[in-house]
């Protein structure tokens, strides 16, 4: 079992995202703690900046994703259009 | 007629390199081996520095925007914290004490990390690296700064943090972290990238700030909560330049694999054994719990661990070998712990309490195994004894291990009613160590830990009282001059929890903020 997993803090700018990655990822497991977001998958997770921009109207900047970033598990890759979470494994 | 051809924006990727790259120059006057004095010593082999891939492409000018934002929300939330008294919303005032532990001996080492990743930046040719170095040491240094700024509400109104550095430097059980970050930078940079930036900030770091942080939040705690989120922020820019760090070097030469795995080892069981206290505050200090040692150990490193070293197989690194007797220790290494500061809780700058019948029910609850016939039988009777006007705090100072600098309160691996003691002998003298691994750690580079400040040894020696002190004049108590040596102050800062002044003060405080003179 290779889990990658992305933790968020709770808040206005991350509920898009969150809603984003499930929209996404169809494994994708949410698990909800104090002040807390952490969001699992198996072997790879992906944060796509068009699907952020059709949920909340606006533009947006991925790089800022990281203010709202608790942590994370697995290699990242990251353009202008997606965050990558994964294993190679 | 020319075509106007469009010019296509760069992506992030390309921004990235045209930011950061082709910025250096080959010296032509100077040797590189001169420039760059630590780069054969340690026998790692890089042929290109231009490899190095920096996951999240930050350009500095993206760095100052992001992190001015994370500081406006920070401070905001402190001075809100600060002007509502939010100290008094914790749940209980015990809670406290694992802010004092935080502010004595984690905060300290965000700096010593801000000093060793200016090091290191500075150390290596390659300006991947090098840029990733600096930032992360800037980072280290907010860190610090963060701390002490959400921390200094609670100095205000409790005990024991008044003095945090100058205790961090010299209390006996400090000396834990403190050489834990001690050896890290005194190793050579590719050492200190593997111990601090994967081992630390990427095997480990889950289980240092998961368990403070959500212990804050769980806790009522807003200040250090909010702290914590906003470092870990950052937090996740460093586990991806650990994990490159390791991808690198791995990548360059397979003469780097049995390097990088020896240090692999030795760091993740140092880092292990600094967490004893992050193991005995998740179980015994919070008083509202958010998962047990054993649960935590089991999320953030066998399973999150198990996909990273999976991960890393394929260049021929294993798990450490030392997970195996971490496993067998998982029933018993908070209780183990908190046996022993509650024994010395005299010489310590936080309080220590037993746990009362609830937290006792939650701790069988969560160690089936080990608690009821172990540990239960010896907090009833040190209850029973305090009861009865007979709570003892030990004076005899304890073994510490050479290596790890933790008393030597460890079991042997399989039994928990055995104290493991090892010892080498070299140029005719006798060391101790709490396990093979601190043993096999000291016996690879001797001449590295014979010079360990281990504090019994220095008090023993006469080197912990204050300036001045004569200690052959009679009635001279040699623990009262350490304790000042420390600036520590007896019956304040130290003792029982239920003897406290944050207790009483805690109590009335609260009750003035819900009732009316």
């Amino acid at each position: 079992m290779s889990t990658v997993f992305l933790a968020l803090q709770t808040n206005e700018e991350t509920r898009p995202i969150i809603e984003a990655i499930l929209q996404d990822n169809p494994g994708a497991v949410v698990d909800e703690q104090p002040a807390m977001v952490k969001i699992n998958a198996e072997r790879e997770l992906i944060v796509r900046r068009e699907t952020i921009e059709e949920i909340t109207g606006n533009d947006y900047d991925l790089q800022s994703m990281q203010v709202n970033m608790i942590t994370m598990s697995g290699n990242l890759d990251q353009t202008d259009d997606e965050i990558r979470l994964f294993w190679k494994a | 007629m020319d075509m106007q051809v469009a010019k296509k924006k760069l992506g992030l990727k390309e921004r990235y390199a045209v930011m950061t790259r082709g910025l250096d120059w080959t010296p032509s006057y100077q040797k590189m081996e001169d420039i760059y004095p630590y780069m054969q010593y340690e026998g790692i082999k890089i042929h290109d520095w231009d490899k190095w891939e920096d996951p999240f492409r930050l350009t500095m000018d993206a760095y100052w925007k992001y992190q001015a934002e994370k500081e406006r929300k920070l401070y905001a939330i402190i001075d809100a914290f600060n002007q509502n008294n939010g100290h008094l919303n914790v749940t209980d005032a015990r809670y406290v004490n694992t802010v004092k532990l935080f502010i004595s001996g984690i905060s300290p080492l965000e700096y010593v990390a801000h000093r060793g990743f200016a090091h290191a930046g500075r150390a290596f040719p390659g300006p991947g690296p090098r840029v990733a170095c600096l930032m992360q040491s800037l980072d280290e240094i907010r860190h610090a700064q963060t701390q002490v700024h959400s921390i200094s509400n609670y100095n205000k109104y409790y005990n024991g943090m008044h003095d945090f550095h100058h205790m961090h430097d010299r209390v006996w059980f400090l000396s834990v972290p403190k050489s834990f970050f001690d050896d890290a930078i005194t190793a050579g940079p590719f050492e200190f990238m593997v111990s601090i930036g994967f081992s630390f900030e990427y095997v480990l770091t889950n289980l240092l700030f998961v368990p403070f942080v959500s212990g804050a939040a769980y806790n009522g705690d807003m200040g250090t909560m909010t702290f914590g989120f906003s470092a870990q922020s950052d937090e996740a820019r460093h586990m991806t330049l650990g994990l490159e760090v390791i991808k690198f070097i791995l990548e360059q030469d397979p003469a780097n694999v049995p390097i990088v795995q020896r240090w692999i080892d030795k760091w993740t069981w140092r880092g292990y054994r600094v967490l004893t206290l992050v193991a005995m505050m998740m179980d015994y200090m919070l008083p509202k719990r958010t998962m047990s040692w054993k649960e935590a150990w089991e999320v953030y490193f066998e399973e999150n661990g198990g996909a990273l070293f999976k991960d890393l197989a394929r260049y021929g690194i294993t798990m450490p070998k030392c997970a195996e007797q971490i496993a067998l220790e998982k029933d018993h290494l908070s209780h183990q712990a908190w046996s022993t500061f509650y024994n010395y809780a005299a010489a310590a700058n936080f309080h220590t309490w037993m746990p009362d019948e609830d937290e006792m029910a939650w701790l069988s609850r969560k160690y089936p195994e080990s608690f009821d016939k172990h540990y239960r039988p010896r907090y009833e009777f040190w209850r029973e004894q305090a009861a009865k006007g007979n709570r003892f705090y030990n004076k005899t100072l304890p073994m510490l291990c050479q290596t790890c600098q933790i008393p030597m309160l460890f079991t042997e691996p399989g039994d928990p009613t055995k104290i493991c003691y090892r010892e080498v002998d070299y140029k005719g003298d006798k060391y101790h160590f709490c396990s093979d691994h601190c043993k096999e750690i000291f016996e690879h580079e001797p001449e590295k830990y014979v010079q360990s400040w281990l504090p019994v040894h220095q008090i023993y020696q006469g080197n912990c009282f204050p300036e001045g002190t004569d200690p052959t004049v009679e009635g001279f108590d040699p623990l009262a001059a350490v304790l000042k040596y420390y600036n520590l102050e007896f019956g304040r800062d130290n003792l029982d929890f239920d003897i406290s002044e944050d207790k009483k003060n805690f109590a009335e405080w609260r009750g003035q903020a819900t009732k009316n003179a």
